[in-house]
């Protein structure tokens, strides 16, 4: 079956550095697939490399449509949402405004993002710039929410969040799942485990695994050489 | 008390031709991060419009000036619009070559504009209604000064209105702050920076029309005089900021006809005007260094 996102032989150079040295992302349709590595993997510059956000040579295919020479805001339109790592959410703006600034349709969808995220109609005056990172994470993935999408690109979500918070965020992440595909990049292991299928494992900006992610976390030995962590022993 | 009325309403007319200039630079960085070096050409550009324009038509009524303004603001979009797809667009990123580029436009124009017109001003056909004079507190204020004050009024309430309420405008804003994320929701930012350029090239050209009636010439060094103050302007307000540039070309317009005045008086120092605004501008450097509206 051809995967929902096709990325192959990436490479991307900035200031000087080689950062990604061919990375291969074979994203199939439907649930999370996790892409994962330790910091400095090249696991950002993937999803930006991917979005055009950065120089890049390589190619990559949506659906098995080439995009490669597509700019960053026509690929956006053809159905790849972003949630940025850091959320960069526009600080002057009002969280109304960075909603409005996010639809792409004649008919965004109001109701399913605020029956998800009750709050941010309560705080629709407030600047964006004042919320908390847990709120500011909402808008981040509201504003990806409010469009019909055919795979989401979700960078570090949980990131510096407290834990109550990350128990969310990742609940959220859950249920969008059932609706749109989602290739997401996760430091935190324990986060990606409850949520992704697929695992995509990158090391000094090179694919090192590409299959399962029951798999990938099965072999510790595996773990520990490419993300630099110690699972846990499995429970009884 | 009449000369202080007159000075400072002439303050006020420069101040709001510097607004001019100094609005479309401030939107030009804050959003494309390019110090545009030619925005003194849409000036120059809008002034030898209306210029020609008058100098064909017949008759001396509004209907003439408001033909001239039109046909200036028209060619000051078109020109800006123009540097912005053919000159910025091909060296996005590469801000050094940009500099270069736009001050290559600037000279290139500059000389142009020579070629054709002269070295020297020549006399503007000033409407009447707009030679005569109002009195304001016991002072004769030329109506080309009442005029530019509410061109200028006018031109901050139209871009505040067109940053507030308008999507277009909400994505100038969002685009000041991280251009890289509005294309990211998937919007093509492009087409802003084209838009930003064509608005500061209108309010430059609008700034050439009533600088030509301020001064009662046409002159084709005022482009570059004039962005020389407007770049003081932006730095002074914070660059990115309508509102700084806006509070900042007033103080330079005020601060500039007052101390020219009184430094002429006193001590004999008529270009006192422009060390007092070198002075402000080392000022607001040292102690809000991003400027009035940027915060210390």
């Amino acid at each position: 079956m051809t995967p929902l996102l096709e990325v192959h032989d990436l490479h991307v150079v900035l200031a000087g550095s080689h950062i990604l040295r061919g990375v291969d992302v074979a994203v199939p349709e439907g649930g999370v697939t996790a892409l994962l590595g330790r910091n400095g993997a090249g696991k950002t510059t993937t999803l930006r490399a991917i979005l055009g956000l950065v120089p890049r040579a390589g190619r990559v295919r949506l659906a098995g449509r080439d995009v490669s020479r597509t700019s960053t805001h026509a690929l956006v339109q053809q159905g790849i949402g972003y949630v940025p790592e850091g959320r960069d959410v526009f600080a002057g703006l009002t969280v109304a405004e960075n909603l409005r600034l996010a639809e792409r349709t004649a008919d965004p969808r109001y109701d399913q993002v605020y029956e998800i995220f009750p709050e941010l109609r309560a705080r629709a005056a407030q600047r964006a710039g004042t919320l908390s990172g847990g709120q500011q994470q909402m808008v981040a993935i509201a504003r990806a929410l409010l469009n019909p999408n055919r795979i989401l690109l979700v960078d570090e979500p949980t990131k510096g969040l407290a834990p109550r918070v990350v128990a969310r965020v990742i609940e959220i992440l859950a249920a969008v799942s059932r609706e749109v595909t989602v290739l997401l990049v996760e430091q935190n292991l324990a986060a990606a485990k409850g949520l992704a299928r697929h695992a995509i494992v990158l090391d000094q900006g090179t694919t090192v695994y590409a299959g399962g992610f029951a798999e990938f976390v099965g072999a510790r030995e595996r773990v520990h050489r490419h993300l630099g962590v110690a699972l846990a022993p499995a429970g009884p | 008390m009449s000369t202080v009325v007159l000075l400072g309403v002439t303050g006020l007319g420069l101040g709001a031709l510097y607004f001019l200039m100094a609005s479309g630079l401030s939107l030009t960085y804050g959003l494309l991060r390019v110090l545009n070096f030619a925005h003194g050409v849409f000036l120059t550009a809008g002034a030898y419009t209306a210029w020609l324009i008058v100098s064909r038509v017949g008759g001396n009524g509004p209907a003439r000036f408001a033909a001239a303004l039109l046909g200036a603001l028209v060619v000051g979009a078109a020109i800006a619009a123009a540097v912005e797809v053919a000159l910025i667009r091909p060296l996005y990123r590469r801000h050094i070559e940009q500099v270069l580029a736009t001050v290559g436009v600037a000279l290139a124009l500059g000389a142009l504009a020579q070629g054709i017109f002269g070295a020297d001003p020549r006399p503007f056909p000033v409407p009447p209604w707009m030679q005569g004079v109002t009195p304001v507190l016991g002072a004769a204020v030329p109506n080309s000064r009442l005029v530019t004050i509410a061109a200028g009024a006018a031109v901050l309430g139209a871009l505040g209105a067109f940053l507030r309420w308008t999507r277009w405008g909400l994505i100038v804003r969002a685009g000041v702050e991280n251009r890289e994320m509005v294309q990211a929701l998937g919007i093509d930012v492009q087409r802003a920076f084209t838009l930003v350029f064509a608005l500061g090239g209108v309010a430059a050209a609008l700034g050439g029309v009533l600088s030509d009636g301020y001064f009662g010439t046409v002159d084709p060094a005022r482009g570059t005089a004039m962005l020389i103050y407007a770049f003081v302007v932006v730095v002074i307000g914070g660059l990115g900021s309508i509102a700084g540039s806006a509070i900042a070309a007033v103080l330079v317009g005020l601060i500039q006809q007052f101390a020219n005045y009184y430094g002429s008086v006193w001590w004999s120092f008529p270009s006192s005007g422009d060390l007092a605004v070198v002075l402000l501008l080392v000022a607001v450097l040292l102690v809000r260094p991003r400027g009035l509206a940027g915060g210390a």
